[in-house]
């Protein structure tokens, strides 16, 4: 594993003036897709006109490229563990044609998807300031048990779905590209309330597990009918602990 | 087709003799083509072409179009279809199996939660909320066997499912400067891709829309506007559906985004069913 890339969140968010930007994204998805799993070695190093310092920590960002650098790492994570999850005997040794491992494989193929598209993105409008590969560690997350797979990747999607809700608002419709940031945020949100479902029915089939009065929240006194939207800071805790590489999160918005 | 009359309900006379009126905005939203094609503008294009601006400038204009109160009643309209949808189907004896009555039980409670809700929302705006219309869920001339029949009951339950999920979706941006109302629609969107998920799943789906058509989502053809679109694999400007051969392909990457609708599709799904 790659050595955590630590720089200083310094420019602002601008928006795109270079006109290779197009051909840059296209660069970043087509290497982000050779060669082995998504290690992407240390091209990247390539872009940064800074030198690196070490005792520097990593700063998402302010206005909507931290917003962006917040949602990476998020997919980050959740890529990772189902990267992880697909090489342990739990899924490899369920029968390929089973919905279980169609759903753990789909997800897998999902996350890996949402965060090269994040990298992509991100790479585009700010080469300089993207987040660095993040490293992690799950603990006693046994790769090799079902339970603990599934119950961890449904406190993922749960998790990414109240981020992703909260994250909604933060997002600056006004600035360059803010509206289609926005509209990229609710097209994802989504598919991981629908991962989060499958995940939960998976471990209480056939209940009301996948839209669970205990994972949901009341709004103006009418029932826990709606999904919880949390800000960066509670996110953050709450995932925080599977991730390794340090970070500052402290010019995010928070309105 | 209903449609009009939908849209002589969800109008009032005040909206009507105001800038940016509700009949213009469907109007401008009834030209779908050309949303379709705006909708996927690339951004990265759009950074590059004075063109490309422009027509992302259209894109924020039309998304900005609806005021907030016809947003809201917009999402009163769904749930209440949502709503009497499935209170008509728990409440017909034999239709549900007693396995599957936990799943839309839940359901019914969150939809019945939402009409509470939005009706509310609608009210904290100083608006009236609009009447709960009367619906027909045979579809008039489609003659659809919905509360005899328990797989068109499915079809249909994802197909309002699937279409909630886009409808709210769509109006993002037309809540976006307003950030309570834009943070309780996304509260109450993801919800709505919950169930999509449990009762595609139910019926032998995957919980994630495979793009397609309505007949390869497992729903009738005559419903083909409610997956139209959701084959789009270029996001942010870039076709994505080459570059995880390794990942699923293609297919994969229709699934790993959901797609909005705009408000006059969605009414034009939701129109099929309304009588008045």
């Amino acid at each position: 594993m790659k050595k955590p890339v630590i720089k200083v969140q310094k420019k602002e968010f601008a928006p795109i003036e270079n006109n290779n930007s197009r051909r840059q994204f296209l660069k970043m998805g087509s290497l982000a897709v050779v060669g082995s799993g998504f290690l992407l070695s240390c091209s990247n190093d390539d872009d940064f006109t800074e030198p690196v310092d070490p005792e520097e920590v990593f700063d998402l960002g302010s206005g909507n490229l931290g917003i962006l650098n917040y949602a990476y790492a998020l997919e980050q994570l959740e890529a990772d563990f189902y990267t992880k999850a697909v090489a342990g005997a739990y899924y490899t040794g369920l029968a390929d044609d089973s919905e279980e491992k169609q759903i753990i494989r789909d997800a897998w193929y999902h996350e890996v998807i949402h965060r090269e598209f994040f990298k992509a993105a991100i790479s585009d409008v700010a080469p300089n300031d993207i987040l660095p590969e993040l490293e992690f560690d799950y603990g006693s997350i046994d790769f090799d048990n079902r339970d603990s797979v599934l119950s961890t990747a449904l406190l993922l999607e749960d998790t990414g779905v109240s981020a992703y809700n909260g994250a909604g608002k933060l997002i600056d419709v006004t600035a360059p590209l803010g509206d289609v940031y926005l509209l990229l945020a609710g097209k994802i949100v989504s598919v991981e309330a629908r991962h989060a479902a499958a995940f939960a029915d998976l471990i209480n089939p056939g209940t009301t597990a996948f839209a669970r009065d205990g994972i949901l929240v009341d709004l103006g006194g009418t029932g826990l009918s709606y999904d919880k939207a949390l800000p960066p800071s509670e996110v953050i805790a709450a995932a925080g602990g599977f991730i390794t590489t340090e970070f500052t999160a402290n010019q995010l918005p928070t309105s | 087709m209903n449609f009009i009359k939908l849209l002589d309900n969800l109008s009032n006379q005040e909206f009507l003799n105001s800038k940016g009126s509700r009949r213009d905005s469907f109007k401008q939203f009834g030209k779908t083509g050309k949303n379709i094609a705006l909708a996927s503008i690339p951004f990265a294009l759009a950074a590059t072409s004075s063109k490309a601006k422009a027509a992302t400038a259209s894109m924020s204009a039309a998304a900005f179009q609806a005021t907030p109160s016809e947003v809201l009643n917009f999402a009163l309209t769904l749930e209440y279809l949502e709503r009497n949808f499935y209170q008509i189907a728990m409440d017909t004896d034999g239709l549900i199996p007693e396995a599957d009555r936990a799943v839309f039980g839940q359901i019914l409670k969150h939809e019945s939660s939402h009409v509470e809700f939005f009706k509310a929302a609608v009210e904290g705006l100083g608006e009236e909320p609009i009447p709960e219309p009367t619906f027909d869920f045979t579809g008039g001339d489609l003659m659809l066997d919905t509360f005899e029949n328990y797989a068109t009951f499915m079809a249909l339950s994802q197909g309002f499912e699937d279409t909630g999920v886009r409808a709210f979706k769509g109006q993002a941006g037309a809540l976006a400067n307003d950030n309570d109302l834009l943070t309780f629609a996304l509260q109450v969107h993801s919800v709505e891709a919950r169930h999509a998920s449990q009762v595609r799943r139910m019926r032998g789906q995957k919980g994630w829309v495979t793009g397609g058509t309505a007949a390869s989502n497992g729903i009738p053809s005559v419903f083909d506007a409610i997956y139209a679109g959701e084959a789009n694999t270029v996001q942010g400007g870039v076709e994505l559906a080459g570059l995880f051969p390794d990942f699923g392909g293609p297919q994969a990457v229709q699934e790993a985004f959901d797609e909005p609708l705009t408000m006059d599709e969605v009414l034009a799904i939701g129109g099929i069913f309304i009588v008045s």
